[in-house]
């Protein structure tokens, strides 16, 4: 079974190690880093006789991807050999922030520095005094928590991104109205047929909202299998205000002003409801408090809609007749949910339309896990004993989101760091977490500064990030992807699709996995959590596998499809429940159309509009000013937030830090194509590489994240020169929603101005530094 | 002698330059030049507010169909990789029948020349 004409046959078949031409050949599943959320995409490594990696290869064998690889794996040779990469454990004095007075040590050394360092702040000051900041996607990214609660034992665990507006608000608000982790868009990857397989049925309608999943892959959902089944007859519909590749191919387009989503999601379960093209007997019996709902949109009028959000009143009549009409119907919803301070409203919304439309838990339609699939969540929060997890921040002030993740409040850690209040942090990690590039922290002069004031700091990184190199003391050396053994599973276990294993197939250095370091570290600081197991291996198995299978089996298959668990229909079933009972894991038992968690933790129970705090509509005074819409953060192939600018073939994609601006925006403000602007608002400003481009609509600029120059002085206070171009600089602080999720990153205003400037970057001097030797000669 | 192509489904193909990037590693090919690149024609509105924006790889003089590897009996690096599975490489009898069974596709039958 092909998945597409030129899939590669040559190696299917072929065991999980074998020789070919006198090199070792090793298959396996990648995650991180290079950085990625776990795709696991099928990738082989040749290794020739002394060890070393003559080249990559995607694996045709596997089932999602069949080979297909993109340019952050195929450019694995240039990332594990970069002659910036750390590949040992370092030190440096605490006066020496900021300075390249690194000192190389052993592992040992650096384990027993951060066991020694725990005990003391736990023993002066309290492990609430010790803060473990996390970034995304990486396999660190879901292992904060248990970083944090399980290994160092303190319960302040939190990605610095104001109102965690990643993938967080999406699931915990799943979790409140439908009692499922996150329903993603079917693409029958845990089926042995895929798309032909006999269970699954093609969704007629494909719909992307908020998100572009074909460079991003976001949460581990493989992007281009929506190509492949556009392919096979899927249409598509894109709600976007940007546009994208994807949106030129499909049949339905829908250029929202940013942060508008939910005027439009409900103006769009108005014309299902109204027009009683809704599925009555999923409603009926499997809904609560429909009517309620009816009544709500009812308020938001298709015209009141396309006024809010600037699209065609027919067209959104006509995007939500289609969609309801579509049998099944797949909605893939993305980041421009959680970035909006109410987002919690936009989500509520959608997953109400794929519930009354009946496209939940169906084939071809939105995919939800089986709640005996679950994973472990929690790992270590039980030990930390009642009183140090009530000391968790934000837990009075935002029950909602910190109980749910078991994440201090990102927003609330910032004015920690600054007051002490209501105490200080003394001792902090940083694992897989550039934050101050640009990529999480709103503020990040602010957050640099604040950072100053901890005493002691570890980082855990295979580059010295300016993030690290500006707060700590240790520098632990990650390894990358096919330098460890470890586990992958797509959607972070969230979804019933792939189990694969990262093969170690090379040494570079001493860099070691984050698991392995977690389970380093927390054997020395928390023999509680992990005395029990005898070697990291046996952690690995319980952490990642639920002791369900060994990781020499996994390793066998390479990449397990969960067919196993994967079953349709299971609110009938009662695999939706841990009582067995039929129905979905909420206080009702329905999907809560009208959510009874909602008004519980004091929410409006049904979904309402809010515009963007700053934006033509709520701030015309400001509309002089600031006069354009800014969103920010689109990801492109080439990057993975700040990651990957050292490597020269992804750097030539994209050398500068870009923003989109619209052809009559450029007349205005006098831009030529390429020529370098400055974008200010109410607070901070950066300057960007304009990029002309219809892509954006008069009005609106689109501005590129997670930019620092590795080729700048690192040292302090050029450090890498991480200020010029950080759009995070415009980011407010702490202007989250009522639950504390959520931060305007999409949907901001700002005026731009032509620079005389030109920052371009030099790919001569990229190439030189960082080019393999081989082929520079 | 037969001819061999590549045979490129430009409907479909979402730019995202794995091609590029597989043909550079596959063939030490230095930044600044190219075995196949893609031209980006778009995005532009259109009269009927649609938007044309066509992204087509065209293989350089560089390009020597991956040679080694289809000896080999494996697909060019860049078909193998492309991750909208958008490309295909065959004899041009065979492709030529290909482009005849779905419209938007170019063929190219790229060979490395010297003037
Ligand atoms: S999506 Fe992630 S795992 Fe897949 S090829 Fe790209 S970087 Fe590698
Ligand atoms: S066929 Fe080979 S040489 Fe030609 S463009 Fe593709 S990868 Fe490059
Ligand atoms: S790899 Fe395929 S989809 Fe990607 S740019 Fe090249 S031809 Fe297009």
């Amino acid at each position: 079974m092909k998945l597409f004409k030129g899939q590669g046959t040559a190696d299917l078949g072929k065991p999980w190690r074998y020789e070919e031409d006198g090199l070792t050949v090793t298959r396996g599943c990648a995650w991180s880093p290079p950085g990625c959320h776990p795709v696991g995409c099928g990738i082989k490594t040749y290794v020739n006789a002394e060890g070393e990696l003559v080249k990559v290869e995607g694996d045709e064998n596997h089932p999602v991807t069949g080979g297909r690889l993109c340019v952050r794996c195929l450019t694995m040779r240039d990332y594990v050999y970069n002659p910036d990469r750390v590949l040992y454990p370092m030190k440096r004095a605490r006066e020496d922030r900021g300075k390249n007075k690194w000192e190389r040590i052993t592992w040992e050394e650096a384990f027993d520095t951060i066991a020694e360092k725990v005990a003391y702040y736990k023993e002066n000051y309290g492990a609430e005094s010790i803060l473990m900041q996390g970034g995304t996607g990486r396999e660190g990214g879901p292992m904060l928590p248990a970083y944090a609660q399980a290994a160092l034992g303190t319960p302040n665990a939190s990605q610095p991104l104001s109102g965690y507006s990643c993938y967080i608000p999406r699931v915990a608000g799943t979790t409140y109205v439908m009692g499922v982790a996150y329903p993603e868009m079917d693409y029958a990857g845990g089926l042995p047929g895929r798309y032909d397989d006999p269970m699954f049925k093609l969704p007629e309608l494909i719909v992307f909202w908020g998100k572009d999943p074909l460079p991003t892959n976001g949460d581990g959902l493989f992007g281009h299998s929506a190509i492949d089944m556009m392919r096979r007859g899927s249409k598509l519909m894109v709600i976007d205000p940007r546009v994208t590749w994807a949106s030129t191919r499909a049949d339905y387009h829908l250029r929202l002003r940013p942060g508008t989503d939910t005027a439009l999601a409900m103006a769009m379960l108005d014309v299902i409801i109204s027009e009683d093209l809704y599925d009555h007997e999923f409603v009926e019996k499997w809904c609560y408090g429909f009517e309620q709902l009816a009544e709500r949109v009812a308020t938001m009028p298709v015209e009141k809609a396309a006024d809010i959000c600037g699209v065609e009143a027919d067209l959104i009549r006509e995007a939500a007749r289609a969609y309801a009409a579509a049998k099944p119907a797949q909605i893939a919803w993305g980041l421009a949910i959680d970035m909006k301070s109410n987002g919690t409203q936009a989500g509520h919304s959608i997953l109400a339309l794929e519930a009354i439309t009946g496209n939940v838990d169906v084939p071809g339609g939105q995919l939800v896990g089986d709640v005996n699939d679950g994973l472990e969540l929690g790992f270590g929060w039980k030990e930390l004993g009642v009183e140090l997890q009530n000391k968790i921040l934000g837990l009075k002030e935002y029950p909602a989101m910190v109980s749910f993740v078991l994440n201090a409040h990102c927003d609330m850690v910032l004015d920690a760091l600054e007051t002490g209040e209501p105490y200080a942090f003394k001792m902090a990690g940083f694992e897989d977490c550039n934050g101050l590039a640009g990529t999480d922290c709103a503020q990040p002069a602010r957050w640099h500064k604040a950072y100053q004031n901890l005493e002691w700091c570890f980082g855990i990184d295979v580059w010295l990030t300016p993030t690290i190199q500006a707060c700590c003391e240790l520098f632990l050396p990650l390894s990358s992807t096919i330098e460890h053994d470890t586990v992958v599973y797509s959607h972070y276990g969230a979804s019933p699709i792939t189990m694969g294993v990262a093969n170690k197939s090379i040494t570079v250095g001493e860099g070691k996995g984050d698991c392995e370091i977690m389970y380093e570290i927390g054997r020395r600081c928390m023999p509680i959590n992990f005395g029990r197991f005898a070697n990291f291996y046996e952690f690995l198995e319980e952490y990642r596998l639920n002791g369900k299978t060994t990781f020499e089996a996994l390793r066998e298959e390479v990449v397990h499809q969960k067919t196993e668990t994967l079953s349709y229909y299971k609110y009938k079933s009662g695999k939706l429940r841990p009582d067995g009972q039929p129905g979905f894991n909420t206080p009702t038992g329905r999907v809560e159309l009208y959510s009874t968690m909602f008004r519980q933790f004091g929410e409006d129970p049904l979904p309402y509009y809010e515009e963007p705090q700053y934006s033509p509509a709520s701030t015309p005074e400001l509309m002089e000013e600031y006069p354009m819409v800014l969103t920010t953060g689109a990801r492109t192939y080439c990057y993975f937030h700040s990651e990957g600018k050292q490597i020269p073939y992804l750097r030539e994609i994209n050398p500068d830090p870009i923003v989109e601006v619209n052809p009559q925006d450029a007349q205005r403000y006098g831009i030529a194509n390429g020529q370098w602007v400055r974008l200010t608002n109410q607070f901070g400003s950066c300057v960007l590489k304009a990029k002309v481009t219809q892509q954006v609509y008069p009005g609106l600029v689109a501005a590129q994240h997670g930019f620092w120059f590795p080729e700048a002085d690192s040292e302090e206070p050029v450090l890498y020169d991480i200020w010029r171009s950080n759009i995070n600089n415009l980011m407010p602080h702490f202007h989250v929603g009522k639950l504390g999720f959520g931060a305007p990153y999409k949907c901001l205003i700002c005026k731009i101005e032509p620079i005389a400037d030109n920052f371009d970057t030099d790919m001569a001097e990229v190439w030189r530094r960082w080019g393999n030797p081989a082929v520079r000669k | 002698m037969t001819a061999y192509g590549l045979l490129i489904d430009y409907e479909y193909c979402s730019g995202c330059q794995s091609c590029e990037v597989a043909c550079k590693e596959e063939h030490k090919i230095p930044v600044g030049q190219w075995g196949i690149r893609i031209l980006d024609d778009g995005p532009w509105e259109c009269t009927d507010g649609k938007f044309n924006w066509n992204k087509i790889p065209t293989p350089t003089r560089l390009c020597d169909l991956c040679a080694e590897r289809t000896a080999k009996g494996k697909q060019p690096s860049c078909v193998h990789h492309c991750l909208t599975g958008c490309m295909q490489y065959g004899t041009v009898e065979e492709l030529a029948k290909e482009l005849e069974e779905k419209p938007n596709q170019v063929l190219f039958v790229p060979k490395p020349y010297q003037y």
